[in-house]
């Protein structure tokens, strides 16, 4: 499922950087996390095996995901955990809500869950008369700001402390004025305690699911994660088919990449394993594909659900650092969410592979290896062939085809400066062209290379 | 030893200073240099914004040109690793996979197959290095600042070479600046304040010039540049390794 798109990447990018100062800071704050990932990275002399490693898990998981899923599903009964398996995001949606409604629950407390974002169960179940609110500092921030995050870690990384503190003044009474994080932080803590202690169901995301024993891994800082389950009499747990992993023993290569490439820490304060309910409390877990099963086909793009949603891509991003997540339109932000959003909708997602200079920085930092940039470059082709691509863009493109593969329509127009004006989409001399809104042309000079080069041949002659 | 020169079509309608000084210092060091007059475009415009499909002519002409060298060099990071990774052909498969394991970036040219280990060059100057990502990630020209590996840099190597030249620190050592291809157009907005902040980085720590092996992205700071009537030019860095005075 997919937001409805107003404005394109390029357009949301713009109005992002209108406010340079605000772009300059959001720049420094995500640059100086990726510094932070460097230095964590840097301090293991096996960080580029363990991402090998990773890959390559990663890579037998996907290839033998059948097989492993049907195990995983049998442990998790064995454990006492009812599965469930959704197709689609509406069915995903579904199944939260009758588990919910079947025990009377009509408050709900959520953590640790981009795939629910993906599937707008908060909107699905408000409009169906149960409360949600999101306990991930971040993500609660987002949401009182009718808000979608902008990042899968950092969700309201955007935001800068006073605005918040606004928020806060409005929603939650704090003082006008007030924006010290510490104390907007203990002024959360303690609204959410209370959620915590009168929610019955609680709903979690998954970070790794291990196959061979049917437990799940949530990693989180907050520990909300865990107080929402504890407490609550229903656990549901959503994740997406590709969350997998074979065995326990390799757990702890993830968790080592992880948290390293996400913020640069060590290990995320809680990795918090769940396997089996507690006396009187109920576990459900649902298994959602919702177009996995289709990017698994397409065997350019199916290493994209390696992805273990550290963000690291997009804190080494540019694009992204300059653009902010918002521009992406789509719940998973920066490039892996512009490799993820065309298989769920290419129209509406053409824009996203574009979003990007194909500098290869995202690939180098993925703790998976997933070759991100080289997949962008694919998705434009496929863009093309679709026939998503603009039209005058396409005429653009035949034109140059046809003129750069003739030498002699080449040579004939090849005056230093003014063939290459009249052809490259990127030059073309007119007032239409953004080139020149903020940027020079160099001076053709008086003579182009093939003209030296011919005159001084014939004058050694 | 016959190379085939490689001069992509924005350096030779923009830059012919960049092309002189490649063929000369090819020339210097003992290569016999041809330059087929009839080449246009690696086609990297077009595969880039989608269009692969339609760079089929472009590839066959490609390979008409240049089948024939020992080696096939360019002052153009991007074109070269974009003819190393997609130069295909329905005709000529067989010689299009031959060029792609026999093309090279002018700077791994001297260092990797010329194997150089001095230069007469002078260049008293404080000069900023961009490194192009299709030089840095592509073809490697210098360790990516991403990775847990031991640093090296092939252009850093060879402008090391060069009498009276100091290279300045930058903050960040090799971010992408933002020229793209399709995307200085189409995200015009992200491309130029891409541009800006690296442009900011070099002025910051007093390069009087910014040199690359990719004359795309020095085109892209020099438009900047010289909007905002700055006093910093850009240069090819074979411009700088043939400087003699």
């Amino acid at each position: 499922m997919s937001q409805t798109k107003t404005k394109d990447h390029a357009a949301l990018a713009e109005a992002f950087i209108k406010d340079e100062e605000r772009v300059d800071w959001h720049d420094g704050a995500l640059w100086y996390i990726r510094e932070k990932r460097d230095i964590a990275a840097k301090q293991i002399p096996e960080w580029e095996e363990l991402r090998e490693a990773a890959s390559k898990i990663k890579s037998n998981v996907i290839s033998n995901l059948h097989e492993y899923l049907l195990q995983f599903e049998a442990n998790l009964k064995k454990n006492g955990v009812t599965v469930h398996w959704a197709d689609s995001a509406e069915e995903h949606n579904q199944i939260v809500y009758s588990i919910l409604k079947a025990k009377e629950i009509n408050q709900m407390v959520k953590s640790k869950s981009m795939l629910t974002e993906e599937c707008h169960l908060n909107e699905y179940l408000e409009e169906r008369g149960i409360e949600v609110i999101n306990s991930d500092l971040g993500e609660y921030i987002q949401q009182i700001d009718n808000e979608p995050p902008s990042h899968i870690v950092l969700p309201c990384i955007h935001k800068r402390k006073e605005e918040i503190g606004e928020l806060f003044h409005e929603h939650l009474g704090t003082e006008k004025g007030l924006s010290d994080p510490t104390l907007l932080t203990r002024v959360a803590r303690k609204h959410l305690r209370n959620i915590f202690l009168t929610r019955r169901g609680a709903l979690t995301g998954v970070n790794f699911a291990v196959a061979e024993t049917g437990e799940y891994i949530v990693c989180t800082n907050e520990g909300n994660a865990d107080m929402g389950a504890h407490l609550s009499e229903v656990q549901i747990a959503s994740m997406g088919l590709e969350k997998l992993i074979p065995q326990k023993k390799h757990l702890g290569i993830f968790l080592r990449l992880l948290a390293r490439s996400a913020t640069g820490q060590p290990i995320t304060i809680y990795s918090s394993h769940y396997k089996k309910p507690r006396i009187g409390q109920e576990m459900h877990l649902i298994l959602v594909d919702a177009g996995r099963t289709r990017q698994l086909g397409r065997p350019d793009f199916r290493d994209s659900l390696k992805c273990i949603k550290c963000g690291s891509c997009m804190n080494t991003c540019p694009v992204y650092r300059k653009s902010g997540g918002l521009s992406y339109h789509n719940t998973i932000s920066g490039p892996i969410g512009a490799i993820l959003a065309p298989n769920l909708d290419m129209k509406n997602h053409a824009d996203l592979p574009y979003a990007s200079t194909l500098c290869g920085s995202c690939s180098n930092v993925c703790p998976v290896k997933i070759n991100i940039h080289e997949q962008l470059y694919k998705w434009r082709q496929e863009i093309v062939k679709e026939g998503y691509a603009a039209n005058t863009k396409a005429l653009g493109m035949k034109t140059m085809a046809w003129t750069l593969s003739s030498p002699g329509k080449f040579t004939t127009v090849a005056k230093a400066g003014k063939w290459f004006m009249h052809n490259v989409p990127f030059v073309l001399n007119n007032k239409f062209n953004p080139w020149y809104k903020q940027r020079d042309m160099p001076d053709g000079p008086k003579e182009s290379f093939s003209e030296w080069f011919t005159k001084n041949k014939e004058q050694k002659k | 030893m016959n190379v085939g020169l490689f001069i992509p079509c924005y350096v030779n309608q923009f830059y012919p200073n960049a092309a002189i000084a490649t063929l000369e210092l090819l020339q210097k060091f003992g290569a016999n240099v041809v330059y087929p007059v009839n080449q246009t475009c690696c086609g990297q415009p077009m595969a880039n914004s989608g269009f692969e499909h339609l760079s089929q002519d472009c590839n066959d002409l490609f390979i008409n040109n240049f089948s024939d060298f020992d080696y096939i060099v360019g002052p153009s990071a991007s074109c070269i690793l974009h003819v190393k990774e997609h130069l295909h052909s329905n005709k000529h498969e067989e010689q299009a996979a031959n060029i792609r394991s026999k093309v090279f970036e002018l700077v791994e040219f001297l260092t990797d197959v010329l194997k150089i280990e001095k230069l007469d060059a002078v260049f008293p100057h404080k000069v900023g290095l961009h490194h192009s990502c299709h030089g840095l990630r592509g073809l490697h020209l210098s360790q990516m600042s991403e990775l847990n590996a031991p640093p090296f840099s092939k252009p850093q190597y060879l402008l090391n070479m060069v009498k009276g030249l100091e290279q300045v620190t930058l903050d960040r050592a090799d971010e992408c600046c933002g020229f793209g291809g399709v995307f200085c157009v189409s995200e015009e907005a992200v491309s130029v304040k891409m541009g800006k902040d690296r442009v900011t980085d070099h002025l910051k720590h007093g390069a009087e010039y910014i040199t690359s092996s990719d004359l795309s992205c020095l085109m892209h700071l020099e438009g900047i540049l010289h909007r905002n009537k700055s006093a910093v030019k850009v240069i090819h860095i074979a411009e700088i390794l043939n400087a003699t005075t």
